[in-house]
C-alpha cells in the first residue's frame, strides 16, 4: 500500500465522524468505538514496522503538491526514516491503551474526550511523518488544540491555569520557530530550493551567523516542548491537571516530539550552531536532571513527582543527542521509547489509585500491598524500569547515554548527570516505598480493591514491552541504526572526528543487556557511517 | 462660445456601484411607502443585490479598464477588494434580522445605508484619483456615523455614533489637508501622474510639503483601518454600534481603508518607500502591541473584538511595510479572511445576546460548549483562526504577511508581530475557556437560530476552513490583484 502512512494518520479522523452519529448518551458505545478505532490505527499501522527497510533513507514517501502560491510552495511530502518509524508505532501502540485507561476515569462529557483523543492521534502523527517543514508547523500546531481542551475540561481543580499555561507556552516558542522557517525558506531560494521539504534544506550550506539564530529559535520552540529547565515550568502543572489519559499521551509522545525536532530538524539543519550551542544544552540537560530529581524528592504528590521524573529523562535524552555521536543519539532514540513505556505506564499506575482514593498524596497512603498484590506488582515492575534496572528497557537507554556522553565532548557533563540515575532511584523507589510498604494504617485505604481485568490488560502489553526492550533491544536498535548514522554523519561534519571513539565501548550496554547483538548491531564509530542518501534530489 | 464637451464616458468600471446606488434608492422608497412592519423583505432583496453586484465585479476579473478621465479604474484589484466589500455586506446582512427584531428597532432604512456604504468602498478601491476616493471614503463614513447609531433607543448606540461623527470628520480633516498638500506640491490630484511627478523630484524625501501631505495622509488612513495612536474611537464605537453593524465595520471599512492606501503609497509614492515604511513599522508595532494588551483586559466581547480589530489593522500593516509582493497580497488574503472569521464570531455574538444589548460579556459564553455544541465548535473556529492557530485562514493570512516583513528583512518586525499573535492567544482562548471549561452561573440558554445567521455562520466557517487548508486559488488571485498596481 502506497498511501499507508496517510491512511494510518488520518484513520482517528475517520474515526471522529463516525462518532459525530452516536449520541452522546451512550457512553459505552462512543468508548468502544474509540477503541475500535485506535486499534483498527495500531493494526493498520503494524505493515509500517513489518514493510521498513532498514536503511537510512525516507520510506513510505508521499509527495503532492499542496499550496502554491507566489514564492512558496508547500507540499504534501510525508514518510518516515528509522528514527520517526517508531515514535510512529509507538504512538499507535499508546493511543488505545490511553481510550481504554478513561472508560472509568472519564464519565462527562464522553463523546467530546473521545473526540479530542483521536484528533490528538492525528496531529501527534502526522508531526512525526511530516517531511515539509511547513507541514510539520500544521501539525505540530493542530496537537495542541485537543490537548488544551483535555487538560481545560477534564483536568483537576487548577485546569484552566495550566491548559492556557500549556497552550501560550508553546505557541511563543512554536511562533518564533516559524518566523526561522520562513527566513530559512528564503535563503533556501537564493540557491534555487523551491520548497519547504526537509532534506533540500539538509544541503543548504548557511553561515554560522545565520546557523545560530536559526538554531535559536528552533530549538527554543523544542527546549518548551521537551520541557529543558528552565522553560519546563508548564509541564508539572499541565501533567498534574491532566486527566490519565492526557498525562500518558503528553509524557509519552508529545514531549518526544521536542526532542525529535532536535534530532530532524534544529541539528541536521544547523549543524555547527548546534555543535556551538552543544555545551550550553547540554548544561541545561544536566540542570534538569539533577534540578528535577530533587524536585521530584520533595513532591507530595505521586503524579507531580512522576512529571518532574518525566523532566530529568528528557533530560538524559538531550544530552544523549548533544553526545552526536551514534552510541549516544541511539541511547537517546531507545531512551524516548523507553520513556514513553515506563512514563506512560507510571501515569496509568497513578491514574488508578487516584480513581479508587481520589487522592494523590503520599501520604494518604502506605501500605498499599498488603491490600493490592497485583497493583503492587505491577507497579514495582514498572518503577525499576523507570530508574533503569538491568534487565528492563530503560537500562538500556540510559546505558547508551551515558557511553556516548562519555565518550564526546561531553565527558565531565555525563559524569555529573550519572548521578541522576541514583537519584532517580531514591526518589523513586522511597516513593514507592512509602505508598505500598508500610503500615496500612488509613482506614479509607483498608477496603481498596485490586487491579479488575480490564486495568491488568491494559498493563499486560506495556509489561511485556519492558522486558522485552530491555532483554532484546535489537529489533529496534537495527531499524533505526543507518537513520542515526546518516544523522550524526550530518550533525558532525568530518573536521570534528579528529579522535575517532573507540568501538569497544559500545559492547558493554550489549553485552549486558542482549548479547546476541554485538558487533552487527553497533559497529560504532564515525567514520563507517553511511553516507547520506538522498532519493528526492 | 464654445460649448463645453462631455466625453464619452465608459461606466462598465463603476456598473456595479451605480447597481447598488439604484437598488438603495428603490429600497428607500419601498421602506417609506411600505408602513411599519416587518422589514426582513428588505433584506432578503439586499442580499440578492449583493449577489447580484458580486456577479458584477465577478465578471469584471482580469479586466483592465480606465475611465472617467483615469480617474476610476476597473483592475483585479480592485475587483478583489470590491469582492471581499460584498461579501463582508452580504455576510452583515444575513445576520441583521434576527437582531433587529429582538432589539424591537424595525427600521428599514438600515439596508439601504450598508448598501451606500459599499458604495462608497468600492469606489475608494477603485478610485485612481485622489478626488475620487476622497468621495468615496465620504460616502463609506457618513453611512458608517449612521449606522452605528442606528439603533436610537439605546444610548451606547447613540453614543457611538456621535463619537464616530466627531472623531471621524475630524480625520478626514487630516486626509484632506494631506491630500491638498500633495496636489500643492505635485500639481495633480491623478495617483499616476503624482508618481510621475515624484519621480521627477530631485529629492523628494526632502520635499517638506509632500513629506507633510504624505505624514497627514496616513494620519487619515490610520484612523479609518483603526491603526493606533489614533485607535481610540474604535472601542467605544464597535460596542455602541448594532451588533450586526459592528461586525461589518470591522471587517469592511478596514479593507477598504487598506485598499486606498496601498493604491496611493504603492503607486503615487513609491519614491518615498524607504521612509513612509519606517512609518509603517511604527504603526504596525504600535497597533499590534496596543490592540492585544488591551485586549487581554476585556470582559466585553464586543469590546474585546474592538481591540482585537486594532490588533489585526496591525498585522496587517506589517504587510504594508514590507510593501512588497508577498506582504501586500498577505493584506488581501487576510482582509478577505477576517470578514470570515471576524463577521463569523460577531454572528455569534448576535446570537446569545439578548434585548437591549444584554449579555454582552465573555462570561455570558459560560457552559455553550455542551449546551449547545455544534454553535460553540463554529465560534471556536473562528476564534482559534483569529489567534492564527492553523488549519484556519488565520493562519495562512499571518503567514504571508509576516513572510512578507522577513523577505523584506525586517525580521525584527515578523518577531513582534508573532510574540503579539501569542499574546492574543490568551484572550482568545478565555472565550473558550468559559465556553468549556467554567460552569454556569446560570444555565446556558439554548438559542434559536434563524435560517440567515445559519446560512452566514456555515459561509463564515467554510471559507475560514478553506482558505486554511487549500488556500491556493485565493492566494493566486491575491498575488495577480496586487501585480497590476
Amino acid at each position: 500500500m502506497s498511501n499507508i502512512l496517510s491512511l494510518t494518520t488520518f484513520l482517528p479522523v475517520l474515526g471522529v465522524l463516525l462518532l459525530l452519529f452516536i449520541p452522546k448518551d451512550s457512553k459505552g458505545v462512543l468508548r468502544n468505538v474509540a477503541f475500535a478505532v485506535t486499534c483498527v490505527t495500531f493494526l493498520v499501522s503494524l505493515p509500517i514496522m513489518t514493510g521498513f527497510q532498514t536503511n537510512a533513507d525516507f520510506q513510505f514517501v508521499e509527495n503532492i503538491p499542496w499550496i502554491a502560491a507566489g514564492p512558496f510552495v508547500m507540499r504534501y511530502n510525508i514518510g518516515i526514516d528509522g528514527i520517526s518509524l517508531w515514535l510512529v508505532i509507538l504512538t499507535t501502540f499508546i493511543m488505545p491503551i490511553a481510550v481504554l485507561s478513561t472508560y472509568t476515569a472519564v464519565e462527562e462529557k464522553v463523546k467530546e474526550y473521545m473526540i479530542c483523543l483521536l484528533l490528538l492521534e492525528t496531529g501527534l502523527l502526522g508531526a512525526f511523518i511530516a517531511i515539509d517543514v511547513f507541514l510539520f508547523y500544521i501539525f505540530w500546531e493542530v496537537m495542541l488544540i485537543p490537548m488544551y481542551f483535555m487538560i481545560g475540561i477534564w483536568g483537576g481543580k487548577n485546569r484552566i491555569y495550566a491548559a492556557i499555561k500549556f497552550f501560550v507556552y508553546t505557541m511563543v516558542g512554536s511562533l518564533l520557530m516559524l518566523v526561522a522557517m520562513i527566513f530559512l525558506y528564503f535563503k533556501g531560494q537564493q540557491v534555487g530550493i523551491t520548497d519547504f521539504s526537509i532534506l533540500h534544506f539538509y544541503n543548504l550550506k548557511l553561515d554560522i551567523g545565520t546557523q545560530t539564530w536559526l538554531f535559536l529559535a528552533f530549538a527554543l520552540a523544542f527546549a518548551i516542548k521537551v520541557p529543558m529547565f528552565p522553560l519546563h515550568t508548564w509541564l508539572p502543572d499541565a501533567h498534574t491537571e491532566a486527566p490519565t489519559a492526557g498525562s500518558v499521551i503528553l509524557a509519552a509522545i508529545m514531549l518526544k516530539m521536542g526532542t525529535y525536532g532536535y534530532v530532524r530538524f534544529a541539528m541536521p539543519l544547523f549543524p555547527e550552531a548546534a555543535h556551538k550551542f552543544a555545551p550550553l544544552l547540554a548544561t541545561l540537560a544536566v540542570i534538569g536532571i539533577i534540578y528535577a530529581a530533587l524536585v521530584a524528592m520533595v513532591q507530595e504528590d505521586v503524579k507531580k513527582l512522576v512529571a518532574y521524573s518525566s523532566v530529568a529523562h528528557l533530560g538524559f535524552v538531550m544530552l544523549g543527542i548533544f553526545a552526536c555521536n551514534v552510541q549516544g543519539m541511539t541511547g537517546a532514540m531507545l531512551q524516548m521509547l523507553n520513556h514513553g513505556v515506563s512514563t506512560g505506564a507510571l501515569f496509568l499506575i497513578v491514574g488508578f489509585i487516584y480513581e479508587r482514593r481520589h487522592t494523590r498524596l503520599i501520604t494518604d497512603f502506605g501500605g498499599l500491598s498488603k491490600q493490592l498484590p497485583i497493583f503492587a506488582t505491577i507497579f514495582m515492575i514498572v518503577t525499576l524500569s523507570s530508574i533503569g534496572v538491568p534487565g528492563t528497557n530503560g537500562f538500556v537507554g540510559e546505558f547508551l547515554v551515558l557511553v556516548g556522553g562519555f565518550e564526546s565532548e561531553l565527558r565531565w557533563w555525563t559524569i555529573i548527570a550519572s548521578s541522576g540515575v541514583i537519584f532517580a532511584a531514591v526518589y523513586m523507589l522511597w516513593m514507592f516505598q512509602r505508598v505500598m510498604f508500610g503500615q496500612l494504617d488509613n482506614p479509607k485505604n483498608m477496603a481498596l480493591k485490586d487491579l479488575n481485568a480490564r486495568e491488568i490488560g491494559i498493563m499486560i502489553p506495556l509489561i511485556i514491552l519492558i522486558f522485552f526492550m530491555g532483554l532484546y533491544p535489537k529489533p529496534f536498535i537495527d531499524k533505526m541504526e543507518p537513520a542515526v548514522k546518516k544523522l550524526v554523519s550530518q550533525i558532525r561534519p568530518a573536521s570534528m572526528d579528529v579522535k575517532p571513539v573507540p568501538a569497544l565501548a559500545i559492547e558493554t550496554p550489549a553485552a549486558h543487556a542482549a548479547p546476541e547483538q554485538q558487533h552487527e548491531s553497533m559497529p560504532a564509530g564515525h567514520q563507517s557511517a553511511t553516507p547520506a542518501v538522498n532519493e528526492h534530489k | 462660445m464654445d460649448m463645453i464637451t462631455i466625453p464619452s464616458v465608459n461606466m462598465t468600471p463603476i456598473l456595479p456601484e451605480i447597481f447598488l446606488s439604484g437598488l438603495a434608492m428603490v429600497l428607500l422608497l419601498i421602506n417609506v411607502f411600505s408602513g411599519n412592519g416587518k422589514k426582513s423583505y428588505l433584506g432578503y432583496i439586499s442580499f440578492i443585490g449583493i449577489l447580484a453586484a458580486g456577479a458584477l465585479v465577478g465578471a469584471g476579473w482580469n479586466g483592465h479598464i480606465e475611465s472617467f478621465s483615469g480617474s476610476v479604474v476597473l483592475d483585479n484589484f480592485a475587483t478583489f477588494f470590491k469582492m471581499v466589500f460584498l461579501l463582508g455586506a452580504a455576510l452583515a446582512v444575513l445576520i441583521t434580522d434576527q437582531y433587529m427584531e429582538r432589539e424591537g428597532c424595525n427600521h428599514g432604512e438600515l439596508y439601504p445605508l450598508v448598501l451606500f456604504t459599499v458604495v462608497g468602498m468600492m469606489l475608494m478601491a477603485s478610485g485612481t484619483d485622489l478626488m475620487t476616493i476622497f468621495l468615496g471614503l465620504e460616502v463609506m463614513s457618513v453611512s458608517l456615523y449612521v449606522l452605528s447609531g442606528f439603533n436610537r433607543e439605546n444610548i451606547k448606540s447613540n453614543e457611538a455614533g456621535l463619537k464616530y461623527f466627531l472623531l471621524g470628520a475630524f480625520s478626514t480633516g487630516f486626509l484632506l489637508y494631506g491630500m491638498a498638500l500633495i496636489y500643492g506640491a505635485t500639481g495633480t490630484t491623478r495617483i499616476a501622474k503624482i508618481a510621475v511627478q515624484v519621480g521627477q523630484m530631485s529629492l523628494p524625501s526632502a520635499n517638506i510639503m509632500l513629506l507633510v501631505g504624505m505624514l497627514l495622509m496616513l494620519t487619515g488612513f490610520a484612523f479609518k483601518v483603526a491603526a493606533a495612536p489614533f485607535h481610540m474611537w474604535t472601542p467605544d464605537v464597535y460596542e455602541g454600534a448594532p451588533t450586526p453593524m459592528t461586525a461589518f465595520m470591522s471587517a469592511g471599512p478596514k479593507a477598504a481603508g487598506f485598499a486606498a492606501a496601498l493604491r496611493i503609497f504603492l503607486v503615487a509614492l513609491p519614491t518615498l518607500q524607504v521612509e513612509w515604511s519606517q512609518l509603517m513599522w511604527v504603526l504596525a508595532v504600535l497597533t499590534m502591541t496596543i490592540g492585544n494588551l488591551t485586549a487581554l483586559r476585556q470582559d466585553n466581547i464586543k469590546r474585546m473584538l474592538a481591540y482585537s480589530s486594532i490588533a489585526h489593522a496591525g498585522y496587517c500593516l506589517v504587510g504594508f511595510a514590507a510593501g512588497n509582493g508577498v506582504g501586500t497580497a498577505g493584506i488581501l488574503f487576510y482582509m478577505l479572511s477576517y470578514t470570515f472569521m471576524n463577521i463569523g464570531a460577531f454572528a455569534v455574538i448576535v446570537l446569545i445576546g439578548k434585548k437591549g444589548e444584554k449579555n454582552g460579556t465573555v462570561m455570558d459564553f459560560a457552559g455553550m460548549g455542551f449546551k449547545q455544541p455544534a454553535l460553540a465548535v463554529v465560534m471556536s473556529i473562528f476564534l482559534f483562526s483569529l489567534a492564527g492557530v492553523p488549519p484556519t485562514a488565520g493562519f495562512i493570512g499571518k503567514f504571508y504577511l509576516f513572510s512578507g516583513a522577513v523577505q523584506k528583512g525586517y525580521i525584527w518586525l515578523a518577531i513582534l508581530g508573532v510574540l503579539n499573535s501569542a499574546a492574543s492567544v490568551y484572550y482568545y482562548l478565555r472565550v473558550m475557556v468559559y465556553m468549556y471549561m467554567k460552569d454556569p452561573t446560570e444555565e446556558f440558554e439554548w438559542v434559536k437560530i434563524t435560517a440567515p445567521i445559519a446560512l452566514a455562520l456555515v459561509i463564515s466557517v467554510a471559507g475560514t476552513l478553506i482558505l486554511g487548508v487549500v488556500p491556493s486559488f485565493v492566494l493566486q488571485f491575491a498575488q495577480q490583484a496586487v501585480k497590476l498596481i
